[in-house]
């Protein structure tokens, strides 16, 4: 019997996502030891800010690539989408930090799961192979599925998790489904040997039907309509804390790996084929998110709503098929993260204790109670409406224009018909913040926790900031895009 | 075994997935959800393992997935377990369709 030889695993390469490991298991144990459990918070976010300066650092070094027998690639792609990840987890635990405790959830648990989810899709965007996606979709659901249930004294909890986790799992299970036939239709689940595969002639109609599967179970992962009936009760239902993370997060990472297996495995041999499907998913996505939210009477059931307008105005820049709508889309997906986090921070800022204090009436006259608080919601809501000068425009233009280049100027109609419409539901909560009076019996703001003022700060700053000077932001993610 | 064609062991498999989506889909107890998850699951084995020995025998991609696909299974077992347990003791029921405290 040979000796069995050990291949090189190029542990460097995956240093970002290893350093949010290691914070994760390191705040596991210290969770024993340590009363104060938002110590284990701000551990946590060093930990993440961490892993983002080592991403940062390992860009333009040579020699990483590709890493762990070429299931994992440390391109700009996966970077960018990293950063994403370690903006989305920065800014909930910070809101976490003020949030949980005022409801009586301040436990090491939280910042646990949320690093491990955050590794999870780290995963997801540098891997290039489909067993390997499906770790990274794994790690990160499970890790969510608990987080969503966390509020052990209260209903709404436990049935946000018990949903999320029958949906999740049932989707995890067309994946896999799709991935098998894939696998069978080329041999390999590798995503650049799929892909070479197909290009050459492989077997046709077997891999399309994988690729059907695999989009269900995506589509599933972003909240696309016909697959979003879990998310307005499971964000709803969770923590804010988690709500914030799990509405940027697991969307990134499900559009993350989405488009490197549609641009590198299923292009060019099969762009015509997805390119229709993922147009119906971007007009259903878009137009019932958007016409459901109008008829919400809570701020956060409506942002859920909203969020999955948004995942439909990101297919519309996949649904291009283009360098130039992938790159609109990442850039959206950053824009994003900064804009839904802070309005959900300010969902949690207002919310008291027993999930009251979310309804739209109880938003009314926030601004005489507390100006900033108003100034932050008003600036993340006029930039999810997508108003110049603001972040949220720049991203919808890209993303629309791409459409038009992609001879898809139906699409990005629609998109804009589409936008008009959330104006209507945006501005209900702005109506209310400052033109309506306070209700009887409210009383004056208590004041907000630290580490949420500096979430907001930073979310706003970067909303206004990317704004005004887009152009950094945007040649990073167009410089994101593979070959 | 060669002498069974591959098409025997891909319908087996769809018609596990297929018992497991209708079992997902038509009970009301989240323990019955459950098992219909892993049956659909466990016809993906079929699969992979399946397209492993007639596609590529060479090597043993598929195998090793599967492996990862039960491991991951039990994880999400386990966790879903406790979820509903949890939720079973708030509300002393595990039927799904009593899960509605959130409808608009």
């Amino acid at each position: 019997m040979a000796a069995i030889e050990i291949p090189p695993l190029n542990f460097a390469a995956l240093l970002p996502l290893l350093i949010v490991v290691f914070t994760g298991l390191a705040v596991l144990i210290l969770d024993l030891f340590i009363a104060d459990k938002r110590s284990l918070g701000w551990i946590s976010l060093i930990g993440v800010l961490l892993a983002g300066v080592a991403g940062s650092m390992q860009q333009g070094l040579a020699g990483f690539n590709p890493a762990f027998q070429s299931v994992a690639i440390v391109d700009g792609y996966a970077h960018f989408f990293n950063l994403i990840f370690v903006v989305a987890a920065a800014l909930s635990i910070l809101v976490a930090l003020g949030y949980l405790g005022r409801v009586g959830l301040q436990k090491g648990e939280y910042y646990v799961l949320l690093l491990f989810s955050t590794a999870g899709m780290m995963v997801m965007a540098a891997a290039t192979d489909l067993m390997v996606v499906f770790l990274g979709l794994e790690t990160m659901s499970i890790a969510l599925y608990i987080m969503a249930a966390l509020d052990r004294k209260r209903q709404t909890s436990g049935e946000a998790g018990v949903k999320y986790f029958l949906m999740g799992s049932f989707s995890s299970a067309f994946f896999l489904y799709g991935v098998a036939l894939v696998y069978g239709a080329t041999g390999s689940t590798n995503v650049n040997t799929i892909g070479q595969v197909l290009s050459g002639g492989g077997q046709g109609p077997l891999a399309l039907l994988g690729l059907g599967l695999m989009l269900i179970g995506f589509a599933f992962k972003v909240a696309a309509v016909p697959f979003q009936w879990w998310t307005p009760d499971v964000y709803h239902g969770a923590p804010t804390a988690v709500t914030t993370f799990m509405s940027v997060g697991a969307k990134a990472a499900g559009f993350a790996a989405m488009i490197r297996v549609l641009m590198v495995s299923f292009s060019p041999a099969f762009t015509l084929n997805w390119q229709p499907a993922l147009v119906v998913l971007a007009v259903l996505t878009m137009t019932l998110g958007n016409i459901a939210a109008l008829a919400q009477k809570d701020v956060k059931r409506m942002l859920a709503y909203s969020s999955i307008a948004h995942a439909g105005y990101i297919f519309v820049g996949v649904a291009a098929g283009t360098a130039e709508g992938v790159s609109a889309a990442l850039f959206y997906l950053m824009v994003y993260a900064f804009m839904n986090t802070g309005a959900f921070a300010v969902v949690g800022a207002l919310e008291k204790k027993n999930h009251i204090g979310t309804k739209l009436s109880e938003y009314a006259g926030l601004h005489g109670r507390s100006p900033w608080l108003a100034a932050a919601m008003a600036v993340f809501l006029f930039s999810l409406t997508g108003f110049p000068p603001l972040a949220g425009f720049w991203g919808k233009l890209y993303l629309f224009r791409a459409a038009v280049n992609a001879n898809l100027t139906w699409l990005a109609v629609v998109a804009v018909i589409n936008s008009g419409v959330a104006v209507y539901y945006y501005f209900g909560v702005i109506v209310q913040m400052y033109m309506k009076p306070a209700e009887d019996g409210q009383a004056a703001f208590p004041g907000i926790n630290i580490a949420t003022k500096l979430a907001l700060t930073v979310a706003a700053a970067a909303t206004v900031l990317i704004g005004l000077a887009p152009g950094s932001i945007i040649a990073m993610a167009i410089s994101g895009i593979f070959g | 075994m060669q002498n069974i064609p591959l098409t025997w062991w891909l319908s087996v498999a769809t018609a596990l997935f297929s018992l497991g989506l209708y079992g997902a889909l038509s009970r009301k107890n989240a323990i019955a959800i459950l098992m219909g998850l892993e049956l659909m699951l466990n016809a993906v084995n079929i699969n992979l393992v399946a397209f492993n020995r007639y596609i590529t025998p060479q090597n043993v991609t598929g195998q090793v997935f599967a492996v990862f696909v039960i491991a991951i299974a039990a994880a999400e077992a386990a966790v879903a377990l406790a979820i509903i347990i949890a939720a079973y003791r708030q509300r002393g029921t595990v039927n799904v369709d009593d899960l509605d405290s959130m409808k608009f």
